[in-house]
């Protein structure tokens, strides 16, 4: 399904601030796979993710999604296969449309924009079904502009304009790690709602929710998986096999910030 | 007594006729300001260029004899190339917009005097222009009121549409949150590229009806054109609520550049004397600063409780 082959990505290269942010990644996927990434800041998750996304083209290796080598395809030709939703509730929502206006957008994802109405009769019935599906009550303000909403709320809807149109893979980059606890426990619930049978990649920052959302897990340091696991092995693991295993790789600042 | 109550109206009278068919024929230019401003949220200065552009081409075309339709024609495509050659700056060569549009403006410059013959002006005096045969049967003045309201209002209802489409809502969105739209598959240099033609083509039809209107041309009669097109998105903004429908927005633009035109003719005819056509550019700037200001004062309570209202209402509702 996804695989990546030995991803390298240098930030600044040839100069005094030169980082190697991905050193020789691999990773494989099978469908249906749900692989949560965890590691300290500046381990490299989020720029896994961008160069799964196309935000930018790895230094080296290869990115090959469903067979096809997408390595070197812009961002916005991929989205049609991998849907993201980011740590700011803001970005993934256009602030000055309304919500179903940007739910018509998401669902014309990686499809020719014509120039047919934009919301139909026939989708307003439709997007405001689907938004009924969140439980958060945000049918009644279809014609509302998602400026108004709440971070909870937009991530919300961000997460179900990702998974419109099923993509080939869903990239959730600290999807909850801006939101209140309460909002986040119902924005994950919501994750797991439309994550059924979804090929995707989660990266958290807390331990509770990479061990129970999942079937394969990963551990980064500077640019390495240093650590994975996955199906029964992933089950047995706990949030105190997982602070050891950071101890190990010599994260003692992330210990006690995860502890 | 009665006669000084008097004066202010007739004043008013006067004015108004020909101010709302210079806004008529402006609002066209302030709806692309509108485009680039307001919708891909780009500051694009080109419209002064492009501005001048539709009049000095039309101009050109009109005196070798070109029908007055083609003459149009060319003009809004000769903006549109210039819109799409900013954006290309912008997008691919990665120059900060506002530069990009001043150095398109400054392009523009040179070929506006060369289309013109090389000439900083030329008259139409007696060029079948659009409005000519109406003028002849009516009067100048309805003429350009007519021509011009068909104009600002066939503008208004085709912005409608388009920005209603699913390719126009994929513009909205890129200038709104760039970061979503090529999350969700859009090419936002690609819109940026088609949207700036459209803008500066809006600019150059603008540009060429008023050459028409005024039957003359100057290579430099954009200069200022982007303030005046801020100065009607302003007022427009001023009285439509941003969370109104897009429809009403337009037509708020439309109003708001109405509106300048009239306030702009009022500020010169009552205060004959003091200000004269040469502080028509300080007035505005004046006008706008106003405006923006009490925007500043006013609006900042009420829309933040709006806000939170529906948020509350909506934990309400989840609990």
């Amino acid at each position: 399904m996804l695989k990546i082959n030995n991803v390298v990505k240098i930030f600044n290269k040839n100069t005094i601030n030169q980082k190697i942010a991905l050193n020789g990644i691999d990773l494989e996927l099978e469908e249906g796979d749900f692989v949560t990434v965890i590691g300290g800041n500046g381990a490299g998750k989020s720029t896994l993710l961008n160069v799964i996304a196309g935000v930018f083209s790895p230094d080296e290796g290869k990115i090959i999604l469903d067979g096809k080598d997408i390595t070197n395809v812009p961002e916005h030709k991929r989205s049609a296969d991998v849907a993201r939703v980011f740590q700011d509730p803001m970005k993934g929502t256009a602030a000055e449309m309304n919500v179903e206006e940007n739910v018509a957008i998401a669902k014309m994802r990686g499809k020719k924009r014509g120039l047919g109405w934009n919301v139909t009769k026939e989708d307003k019935k439709k997007f405001k079904e689907l938004v009924s599906q969140l439980d958060l009550g945000l049918e009644n303000y279809m014609s509302q502009k998602v400026s108004l909403l709440s971070g909870g709320q937009r991530q919300a809807l961000t997460l179900l304009m990702a998974t419109i149109n099923k993509p080939k893979l869903l990239l959730l980059d600290e999807h909850t790690a801006a939101l209140d606890p309460k909002t986040a426990e119902k924005v994950l619930e919501i994750t797991s709602k439309v994550t059924q049978n979804q090929t995707t990649v989660m990266i958290t920052h807390n331990m509770k929710d990479a061990l129970r959302f999942g079937n394969k897990i990963i551990m980064m340091n500077e640019g390495k998986i240093v650590f994975s696991a996955s199906g029964e092995e992933k089950k047995k693991l706990t949030v105190n096999a997982l602070l050891e295993k950071f101890a190990i790789v010599g994260n003692q600042t992330d210990r006690v910030l995860l502890s | 007594m009665l006669l000084q109550l008097c004066a202010p109206l007739t004043a008013v009278f006067n004015v108004l006729p020909g101010s709302i068919a210079d806004g008529f024929i402006w609002s066209i230019l302030t709806i692309g300001v509108f485009i680039s401003y307001k919708i891909l949220n780009i500051a694009d200065m080109s419209v002064e260029g492009t501005f001048a552009l539709g009049g000095t081409v039309t101009a050109a075309l009109l005196t070798i004899g070109v029908p007055v339709s083609v003459a149009m024609i060319v003009g809004a495509i000769g903006g549109f190339i210039a819109g799409v050659f900013t954006a290309i700056l912008h997008t691919k060569l990665k120059i900060p917009a506002i530069l990009s549009g001043i150095l398109t403006m400054f392009i523009l410059y040179s070929i506006n005097i060369h289309v013109l013959g090389n000439k900083a002006s030329l008259a139409l005096l007696g060029r079948i222009t659009l409005m000519r045969k109406l003028a002849e049967a009516t009067s100048p003045m309805v003429a350009n009121l007519i021509v011009g309201g068909i104009f600002a209002l066939l503008t208004v209802g085709a912005s409608y549409w388009f920005f209603g489409t699913k390719y126009g809502s994929s513009v909205r969105a890129t200038g709104c949150n760039p970061e979503m739209a090529r999350a969700q598959g859009i090419n936002t240099d690609g819109r940026i590229i088609l949207t700036l033609g459209i803008s500066n083509a809006l600019a150059a039809l603008s540009g060429s009806l008023l050459a028409q209107s005024n039957n003359n041309v100057t290579a430099n009669m954009g200069s200022g054109a982007i303030v005046i097109g801020l100065a009607g998105v302003v007022l427009g903004e001023a009285f439509v609520k941003e969370k109104w429908p897009f429809a009403f927005r337009l037509i708020g633009v439309l109003a708001g550049s109405v509106l300048y035109r009239i306030v702009i003719a009022l500020a010169l005819q009552l205060l004959n004397g003091f200000l004269t056509a040469d502080d028509m550019k300080l007035i505005s700037a004046v006008l706008i600063i106003a405006v923006l200001a009490a925007k500043r004062f006013s609006a900042k309570r009420p829309l933040k409780t709006k806000s939170n209202n529906l948020s509350e209402n909506l934990n309400a509702e989840n609990k």
